[in-house]
């Protein structure tokens, strides 16, 4: 199936689920004058998302990701169990600041998604949005085992069982729930992997697009959004 | 004119070494800040690595023109700022670009920064960002009555508009200080800085785990850099701007550095002791303790 035709089938099908404030709809402007509002052009993006090349000189892309690395900045964005692992990183014991670890409020300005634990598909909804809004190089870190088969939600009518699917993964941090030492061995392996240059993700999420957006499909029923919203 | 490059040079270098000052200042504060926690807290090339990280983020997203131009308009006030503000006392090159009656357009300079962000924050869009800016706006104009105020006092006290004068009426020991000599106006100027600086109980117009970040929510990468540099430069002046008025300036590097840094930690220490305000109650607080300090102090005269 060609791109075209999945984005055409797909507005045709789920032009049903928008909600009110998303359909097109003529506005009166204090002039008397009827403009066609159409928010899903309006205010989203239709571009589709761009590959961005490493910087080509070797020297200033390996200083620039050491700074990557020893800035992780992490979307406080908990799902699931494993969300309650991730404020006691920020407490004296094991003060996770010490390692350039630092949350941000809003997915603009952050690097790292933590997928603390099982996902439901409603939630898996807003973590493509988060993970979207990201700017790019971006990291995921999947923690616990639902993350990675499902865990013991296995067989769950509501839960996805691979991430991977959906959006792809830098670190699977396994455990059914890993302390947060565990997941601060997650941080260390995830800056190796930024510091040898291999953590570069996002770009292959642009590169299988269609394949990562019919999957997110394929589960997600009621698809409401745009198929890009940065 | 003559244009005076040895001057310009003076000032480009002046503004490397605040800018760096002011890195360092923020990291030491948050190291404060982890000790008095319990925790060891980030590297202390924390701030220098986050620009470098911001810098370097690779794809960039704009809302419009304004949305631009905010994080420029921010940078252009902190330094706009900077070069009219009298680094060094008693130096022909650490002066800036400062001159009779600059004491006036410093004053403008620390509203114009925040209109800025205020355009470009709004064209984001983001709802957050609509709660800080309308936060930020009316707590900074309940800052500025009595920091006006009290410069107004200063400048009926030393019969003059400019900041070199006023710096040089106050030499020969600290008991010739405005802190010891105008007590009134400067404790009203002290608790107003309080609030310019934005650090808790002030620091709802950010507000972290309220409004995820207020103004800045939308910027990202570059953009971001570019707050953060400013944010640094502008804290440094902002406490020259004190220790000029009330502290008897800095007859050298390290005193300025000593004094910017007890000035700046003078709103950490209050912060790590008092949480936050909600709006209301702050811009009550301002119109309250500080208003009548500044008013006393003109009466006074």
């Amino acid at each position: 199936m060609t791109n075209d035709k999945l984005n055409k089938n797909q507005i045709e099908d789920v032009s049903k689920f928008f909600a009110p404030e998303n359909k097109k709809k003529n506005v009166e402007t204090p002039d008397g004058q009827i403009i066609e509002v159409n928010p899903l052009s309006d205010y989203f993006s239709e571009a589709r998302p761009k590959v961005h090349e490493p910087n080509s000189s070797k020297v200033v892309e390996t200083f620039l990701n050491w700074a990557r690395a020893e800035s992780l900045w992490v979307l406080g964005f908990g799902t699931g169990c494993g969300s309650i692992e991730i404020p006691p990183l920020l407490t004296p014991r094991f003060d996770a600041f010490r390692f350039g670890v630092q949350m941000r409020p809003t997915p603009r300005q952050s690097n790292v998604i933590i997928i603390s634990g099982y996902l439901a598909v409603k939630t898996l909804k807003r973590v493509i949005r988060s993970y979207e809004q990201m700017q790019n190089p971006k990291y995921v870190l999947a923690l616990g085992s639902c993350t990675i088969n499902g865990g013991m939600y296995f067989d769950s009518y509501n839960t996805i069982n691979r991430l991977d699917k959906y959006i792809p993964v830098d670190v699977y941090v396994a455990g059914c729930m890993p302390r947060p030492e565990a997941l601060l061995a997650g941080f260390m392996k995830l800056k190796e992997l930024i510091k040898a240059g291999k953590a570069e993700n996002a770009n292959k999420y642009v590169e299988n697009f269609d394949e990562y957006k019919a999957n997110q499909k394929k589960i997600i029923k009621d698809w409401n959004m745009p198929d890009y919203n940065w | 004119m003559e244009i005076d490059f040895n001057k310009i040079l003076f000032a480009i270098i002046g503004l490397i070494i605040v800018l760096n000052w002011g890195l360092l200042m923020s990291s030491i504060m948050r190291k404060i800040g982890a000790r008095v926690a319990g925790r060891h807290g980030i590297p202390w090339f924390q701030p220098w690595v986050d620009l470098v990280k911001n810098y370097a983020i690779r794809s960039q997203i704009t809302h419009g023109v304004m949305f631009y131009l905010g994080p420029v308009f921010r940078l252009s006030g902190g330094v706009g700022l900077f070069l009219f503000m009298p680094m060094i006392f008693g130096s022909d090159l650490w002066i800036n670009f400062s001159f009779k009656g600059d004491i006036i357009l410093i004053l403008y300079f620390q509203f114009f920064g925040m209109l800025g962000m205020a355009l470009g924050a709004g064209e984001g869009g983001q709802p957050h960002s609509f709660i800080g800016i309308s936060r930020g706006l009316s707590q900074f104009t309940a800052i500025e009555v009595p920091m006006t105020l009290a410069v107004i006092s200063l400048a009926v006290q030393y019969q003059t508009l400019s900041i070199s004068d006023i710096v040089e009426a106050q030499q020969g020991g600290f008991m010739n200080w405005t802190i010891i000599t105008n007590p009134f106006a400067s404790i009203a100027a002290m608790l107003s800085l309080l609030g310019a600086f934005g650090h808790s109980p002030f620091n709802l117009v950010k507000a972290p785990n309220e409004i995820p970040i207020g103004p800045p929510t939308e910027y990202h990468g570059t953009y971001l850099g570019v707050l953060r540099t400013n944010a640094a430069i502008l804290h440094v002046v902002e406490a020259v701007l004190f220790m000029n008025l009330f502290f008897g300036g800095a007859g050298s590097w390290l005193e300025l550095i000593v004094k910017s840094f007890l000035i700046y930690f003078w709103s950490v220490f209050v912060g790590m002791v008092f949480p936050r305000f909600r709006i209301e109650q702050s811009v009550v607080w301002f119109l309250k303790v500080p208003l009548i300090l500044g008013i006393i102090a003109i009466i006074l005269l």
